[in-house]
């Protein structure tokens, strides 16, 4: 048997109450694309920090090509051939593509020669990227490319890869997978970190699963199903959610002709927006990011008001109600961005509670709060929901996603809402969490609520929603029975009146 | 290196630790300053934070700190509630002046009346004349969207002027040999605050202030509107998202700061003060912002910090006249102790932490 690049033997990393990794142990071999799965919180970034000599750990042995390796600072891995693509970018958007790598660099070329270096390595492995760009008017995709770059010019022998497909369109998933598959062929390693369990089938050759900060298992991806490695992940049999035969009841909200102007700069106007939803019906929006799905949440929740008309429920006018008066009727809404819009990252779970339940939870009289009834309803979420956290006395911001989506959605669940409108609701949160946040959704509607799903994630909107349309550009296709929708009819409703125009890659 | 690690919550030992540990550090580099003025530094402190509390005349000065303190804390509580929902009322000095001439002139239009309701007209009409001035800041942002810090400030300015204008027209003592100024409202029964206790310093502005501290407290910590000006401040998006009307609570916020700016000048004019006049102003709306922040925005926080620094005003009085320091070493130590509070404020969001020096 040949000498594996990289053996990790046994490392272990405690913080302060909690013990992040536990005695892993794996190899990874010359050549290999090896996944490193896991759920939210699993240990796989400190694993990946301590290869890359940002995390000491407190045991345990590492061996590179047979030799004992300790990187005592990222500089030494790198000296070492490791190389590591995060999935936060550290680039200065004033500055243009070469001068950002030149930065990174120890000792820089000139900088005609880095740029004909960039180039070079930019075509052989695919990655379209003009030097002189700057970075500030890159997009995700591209900008990732910069960082790429930048670690292929070390020549690395092993490649990290935290997450990089979540900030990128399918087209570019693609070019960034044939790039992968070119390095690995070239004999370099590739160490890769996600929980999109399909992109593993396709691409990794072996996958390493942390459950808890252990090494709970290994596979081959493309021999095992996406179900079985996602119950590896979870360490529980995975539920697919439920639906009932359901019966839809009355309309319950009606969006006609509705057109507002964005209250943001950079935002998309909504443009003559037409839809009803009836009880019990989960309407899935599709589309992609920025095409008007935060303008649309803030138009049903009442943050953002327009003609009286435009938005009934119940065949009651509701346009020009604020958030607590569509509340008091029924209409709730669970916006995306977590921290900072859904709650507020530094007040505890206890305020966040009241943040949205003060009204139907009847947890104020007269101005003057129920803080007793608040922790209570926080108290019932949280275990409702098993968000995990000590208490409802901490703050929002030290739960991890997962955890505070679970307790977003839940606290809107469980004031029994007539309309519900949720904004990406399973978005960064792991697979087991987004399974119970879907069925609770899904109880929802069987109860009689009428849903409003948006999402990118298509497989999502197919597995919950009875129909489905899909924003562009501030238009909304006109909804469409979900069940016999093939994936190129979809694609037509996502391009909308422009055609199958492709993302620019 | 020292690197700073944010803590996953804020730190509530550290929260009320840092006061606490600012005053110190205040002391330990003032004492360096003032032994590097030459003076004893343990007898420059002690004199500034002993001899008004316990020492031989803490007769006279302990009423004095009352008088000092209850305009400060009034002012303080009411830029809390705006500081709290990061809404920016800088301009209290301003709001105080119009309060103590809106306040002196409604008792003046009665002089020499006697009657049991002109001292109730007159803190009404000093809340309405501070409220008015803090309107127009208010009312500018919620229309026009204008910043309300400079708004408020350069009122303070104009507030001035108005201030002298009355001071030699309006309201100038017309049995005053010419000199600028109002009549003495010490000496108008009816328009005097008086102390409740004699020799107590205990006025209706004190007796103010206290339940200010209570009425900010309740409205915090158990009413939705306190809670709606912390979920803006901690998270505008959230707030608006929870129903708050960000105008409405902006109109809230600078018409209460206003209206107990001007209480606190209504009281101060109508008391140990008496006198409308030019120099009525000694910097209360600004020393109010030090307090409010001092006090962490808590009530109860500017109560204590409110009491702390009419201690250095009046411990520093006493300073500058028995060992000669200059005015000026008072207002830099004054100022080292914000400037610790915000410093050490630091600490209760993050944790300083070493480690070696990486290059990313």
């Amino acid at each position: 048997m040949t000498t594996p690049l990289l053996s990790l033997q046994g490392l272990t990393k405690a913080y302060p109450g909690v013990v992040a990794n536990d005695q892993v142990s794996f190899d990874i071999g010359e050549g290999e694309v090896h996944a490193l799965l896991g759920e939210n919180g699993a240990g796989k970034s400190t694993l990946v920090k301590m290869i890359y000599g940002l995390v000491k750990p407190d045991s345990g042995t590492m061996l590179l090509r047979g030799q004992p390796f300790a990187p005592p600072e990222p500089r030494a891995a790198r000296a070492d051939g490791i190389a590591m693509v995060f999935q936060h970018f550290s680039l200065f958007d004033a500055l243009n593509v070469a001068e950002n790598i030149a930065l990174g660099m120890e000792n820089p070329p000139p900088m005609g020669d880095l740029a004909s270096r960039i180039r070079e390595v930019s075509e052989t492995y695919g990655l379209p990227l003009d030097p002189f760009r700057t970075v500030g008017d890159l997009s995700a995709g591209e900008r990732q490319r910069v960082e790429i770059i930048r670690c292929l010019l070390q020549d690395p022998k092993l490649l990290i890869m935290d997450e990089p497909t979540s900030v990128l369109t399918p087209q570019e998933v693609e070019i960034l997978f044939e790039t992968l598959n070119k390095l690995r062929s070239e004999g370099t390693s590739i160490l890769y970190i996600s929980h999109k369990l399909e992109e593993i089938r396709t691409l990794c050759d072996h996958a390493t699963i942390l459950r808890l900060g252990k090494n709970v298992g290994e596979c081959v991806p493309a021999e095992t199903s996406a179900r079985d490695m996602a119950e590896m992940m979870v360490g529980s049999t995975l539920q697919t959610p439920e639906r009932g035969g359901r019966e839809f009841g009355d309309v319950a909200l009606d969006v006609s002709g509705l057109s507002v102007p964005s209250p943001s700069e950079f935002g998309t106007a909504l443009r003559n927006v037409h839809m009803t939803v009836r009880k019990g019906e989960v309407l899935g929006i599709g589309g992609v990011a920025g095409n008007g799905q935060d303008e649309l949440l803030g138009v049903l929740s009442g943050e953002i008001q327009t003609t009286a008309d435009a938005i009934k429920f119940n065949g009651q006018p509701i346009g020009k109600l604020g958030p607590t008066a569509r509340r008091k009727l029924g209409v709730l809404t669970a916006p995306e961005e977590r921290l900072g819009h859904a709650a507020a990252p530094d007040m505890s779970l206890t305020e966040n509670a009241l943040l949205t339940g003060s009204v139907r939870e009847g947890l104020e009289s007269n101005g003057f709060l129920k803080w007793a009834d608040t922790k209570n309803f926080a108290e019932k979420i949280i275990e409702a929901f098993d968000v995990r956290t000590p208490g409802p006395e901490n703050a929002a911001r030290s739960l991890s996603g997962g955890n505070l989506q679970k307790f977003v959605i839940g606290r809107e669940v469980l004031q029994n809402p007539d309309v519900l409108v949720v904004n990406q609701p399973t978005w960064g949160v792991d697979a087991a969490a987004a399974a119970s946040i879907r069925q609770a959704i899904l109880d929802l509607a069987a109860k009689g609520t009428a849903v409003i799903c948006i999402s990118q994630d298509l497989d999502e909107l197919m597995e919950i929603s009875d129909s489905f349309a899909a924003l562009n550009e501030g238009r909304l296709s006109a909804p469409r029975p979900t069940t016999g929708l093939t994936v190129d009819e979809i694609g037509l409703m996502m391009g909308g009146a422009h055609g199958m125009e492709v993302a620019h890659v | 290196m020292i690197v700073l690690e944010k803590r996953p919550q804020p730190s509530k030992a550290w929260s009320y630790a840092t006061p606490l540990v600012a005053v110190v550090a205040t002391m330990l580099f003032g004492g360096i300053l003032f032994a590097i003025l030459g003076k004893n530094p343990v007898e420059a402190i002690g004199t500034i934070f002993w001899e008004p509390l316990f020492g031989e005349f803490a007769f006279y000065y302990r009423p004095q700190l009352l008088v000092k303190g209850a305009p400060l804390v009034l002012i303080a509580i009411g830029l809390s509630l705006g500081f709290r929902a990061g809404i920016w009322n800088i301009g209290a000095e301003g709001q105080y002046i119009m309060g103590a001439i809106f306040g002196a002139g409604a008792g003046l239009a009665f002089y020499p009346l006697d009657a049991f309701y002109i001292f109730p007209i007159m803190v009404i009409a000093g809340a309405f004349g501070g409220w008015l001035w803090a309107m127009i800041p208010a009312f500018l942002k919620v229309r026009f969207g204008t910043n309300e810090i400079l708004v408020s400030l350069m009122l303070v300015y104009v507030a001035e002027q108005m201030l002298a204008s009355v001071s030699l027209g309006l309201l100038k003592n017309p049995e005053g040999f010419g000199f600028p100024g109002s009549r003495n409202l010490q000496a108008y029964d009816s328009a005097h605050n008086a102390e409740l206790i004699a020799g107590s310093g205990m006025h209706w502005g004190v007796v103010t202030a206290l339940i200010a501290v209570i009425f900010a407290y309740v409205l915090l910590n158990r009413h939705m509107l306190g809670f709606h000006i912390r979920l803006t401040g901690e998270a505008p998006r959230a707030a608006k998202f929870a129903g708050v009307n960000p105008a409405r609570l902006i109109l809230f916020c600078l018409g209460v700061s206003g209206a107990l700016a001007g209480l606190a000048g209504m009281f101060e004019v109508s008391g140990p003060s008496g006198v409308v006049s030019i120099d009525f102003n000694v910097g209360y709306g600004f020393t109010a912002i030090i307090v409010a922040f001092l006090g962490r925005l808590h009530p109860v926080g500017i109560l204590l910090a409110g009491g702390l620094m009419a201690l250095t005003y009046i411990g520093g009085e006493i300073a500058q006249s028995q060992l000669g320091l200059p005015a000026a070493a008072i207002q830099v130590f004054q100022g080292m102790l914000l400037f610790f509070l915000l410093a050490f404020d630091l600490l209760t969001n993050y944790r300083i932490r070493a480690a070696r020096s990486e290059v990313a």
